[in-house]
């Protein structure tokens, strides 16, 4: 049926040089190859965003008086309203999560070795860019949760010493959190964040396919000491269609969790009433919540929140270079690597779910 | 067993694991693009408008004037003539759409979009527009003009 039309093009355009390096790209195969699939299954939550996201601009509002009137109509009057914004909200939270086992994955596996540290780097940032649409979305239904978790959040990036009052004003567009926020939030959620994150994604993706999948050093060893045991597949369409099916699964479990567990309004943001009690951000800020928490308000001289946050960025720039530190040779460097993933992981989850268990 | 008949269970085994799969797939494209296509379309807006608004109040109006009011979710326009009787029009012109207004130089009611003209009475009398204007009924009660739609015969 295409046969014609696919060689109508291939005149034209030459497919097959296109197609080519596709053909001759193969995949590692080996016991822990599962593990290359959280990159795509986070690749296809993030199209499930994008596509959700277009239709639910058809009848959102920003604005104060209105955003939360149109999330209602969403859900309410508007035919499949409410099953298109939480296949939105749950396809975040799951792209957040298939994200940071990517993330850990690539780590324990120590993909992210030379050359692949602009390919770690990338993916940093992306995962930085990811929590920043979480951040921004959740404030759009402008409901009380939503507010408070954003004055919150702004008024920790406020605490950053000297550049920290002008980033909490240019984030919130005035002193305070207001339909002026809103606004902002509205334009970093469906143009800033989603201009930036396509390029990171393009970048990411070509530096995957330029390099090929990494294999992880114990394979590698094994490998070398018994070559037969070598085993590859061709990426297509071998890996492509395993890779289909690993979306297919996700988009199974996305579909029977937004079905099932329909994602709550909650009521609209009032800026004149007390926050909530027990009010938390969402589960993937949960760990460095419960961390500016325990901080004492005062350390020495400096402030908690101060020291937290600075502490914190740092954390996350050491993330960010961390496979410089990685040398090519057996060095004590590799061997503390793989201990602070290990701690990093027991932190990020013993955190959050002391976070999620506390008062 | 002939040579010629082997690769028959072959095939066909091939064909129901094609019928499926795709099938599958077929059904789950449909279970995705359904409720997009019903989520494209906007619900019905209720009209509340009913069928009877109040459109003016007794001396807002100069007479040889007219003013638009809400008509429903249509604009409706009502003319004060200068022997003081009341019009009332649908002002929706019925060429493309444009909202008309009433000329007290030429005593007709005008379009701007196209250069259509109607009478007082709504028929159109030149330039694009082809139908004439609906024309409601007019009543006064207490000190408000009342605008309603014409009771059906």
């Amino acid at each position: 049926m295409f046969a014609p039309l696919i060689r109508w093009l291939d005149e034209r355009i030459h497919l097959d040089d296109l197609i080519a390096p596709f053909k001759h790209k193969t995949v590692p195969r080996h016991r822990l190859s599962y593990w290359y699939f959280f990159g795509g299954i986070t690749l296809f939550l993030f199209i499930i965003q994008v596509l959700t996201g277009i239709l639910l601009l058809l009848y959102y509002r920003p604005g104060a008086n209105e955003a939360f009137e149109s999330v209602q109509y969403i859900m309410t009057r508007v035919q499949f309203g409410w099953l298109i914004r939480s296949i939105h909200a749950w396809s975040a939270n799951l792209m957040i999560f298939t994200a940071f086992v990517h993330m850990f994955s690539v780590l324990f596996l120590k993909a992210y070795r030379k050359p692949r540290e602009l390919t770690w780097v990338t993916g940093v940032i992306l995962l930085v860019l990811v929590m920043g649409f979480g951040f921004s979305g959740y404030l759009l239904p402008w409901n009380t949760l939503a507010f408070f978790a954003t004055k919150v959040g702004t008024e920790i990036a406020g605490q950053v010493p000297i550049i920290g009052k002008p980033m909490m004003i240019f984030l919130r567009g005035g002193e305070e959190v207001t339909g002026a926020t809103l606004t902002r939030f509205f334009g970093f959620h469906v143009a800033v964040l989603p201009g930036l994150v396509v390029v990171l994604i393009a970048i990411h993706l070509f530096l995957v396919q330029r390099q090929g999948m990494s294999v992880p050093p114990k394979v590698e060893a094994e490998w070398a000491a018994n070559p037969a045991a070598r085993r590859e597949m061709k990426f297509f369409p071998n890996f492509m269609l395993r890779e289909m099916m690993a979306w297919y699964v996700a988009m199974g479990v996305l579909g029977a969790l937004a079905a099932i567990f329909p994602w709550n309004l909650g009521v609209k943001a009032d800026p004149f009433v007390s926050a909530p009690a027990g009010i938390k951000p969402e589960w993937y800020f949960l760990f460095m919540f419960q961390t500016l928490k325990m901080i004492p308000s005062k350390v020495w001289i400096v402030d908690g929140e101060v020291l937290g946050v600075l502490g914190c960025s740092l954390a996350g720039l050491l993330w960010l270079l961390l496979p410089f530190f990685e040398s090519d040779k057996a060095s004590r460097a590799k061997v503390w690597i793989t201990g602070l993933s290990i701690f990093a992981l027991v932190y990020v989850i013993g955190m959050s779910v002391y976070g999620y268990v506390a008062n | 067993m002939c040579a010629d008949q082997a690769p028959q269970p072959d095939t066909s085994r091939r064909r129901a694991i094609e019928l499926f799969l795709g099938g599958g797939i077929l059904a789950s494209l449909a279970s995705f693009i359904y409720p997009v296509l019903r989520f494209l379309v906007p619900p019905a807006v209720v009209d509340l408008g009913g069928d009877e608004v109040v459109a003016s109040k007794l001396g807002e109006m100069k007479p040889n004037s007219g003013k638009i009011f809400r008509f429903g979710s249509r604009p409706g326009l009502l003319i004060l003539n200068s022997d003081g009787t009341y019009r009332a029009l649908s002002a929706t012109c019925t060429h493309l759409g444009c909202t008309v207004q009433y000329r007290p130089d030429l005593r007709e009611i005008w379009c701007a979009c196209h250069n259509g003209t109607y009478d007082l009475n709504g028929r159109n009398v030149s330039g694009p527009p082809p139908r004439p204007l609906t024309v409601f009924d007019v009543h006064q009660r207490g000190d408000e003009i009342v605008v309603s739609r014409k009771r059906e015969a």
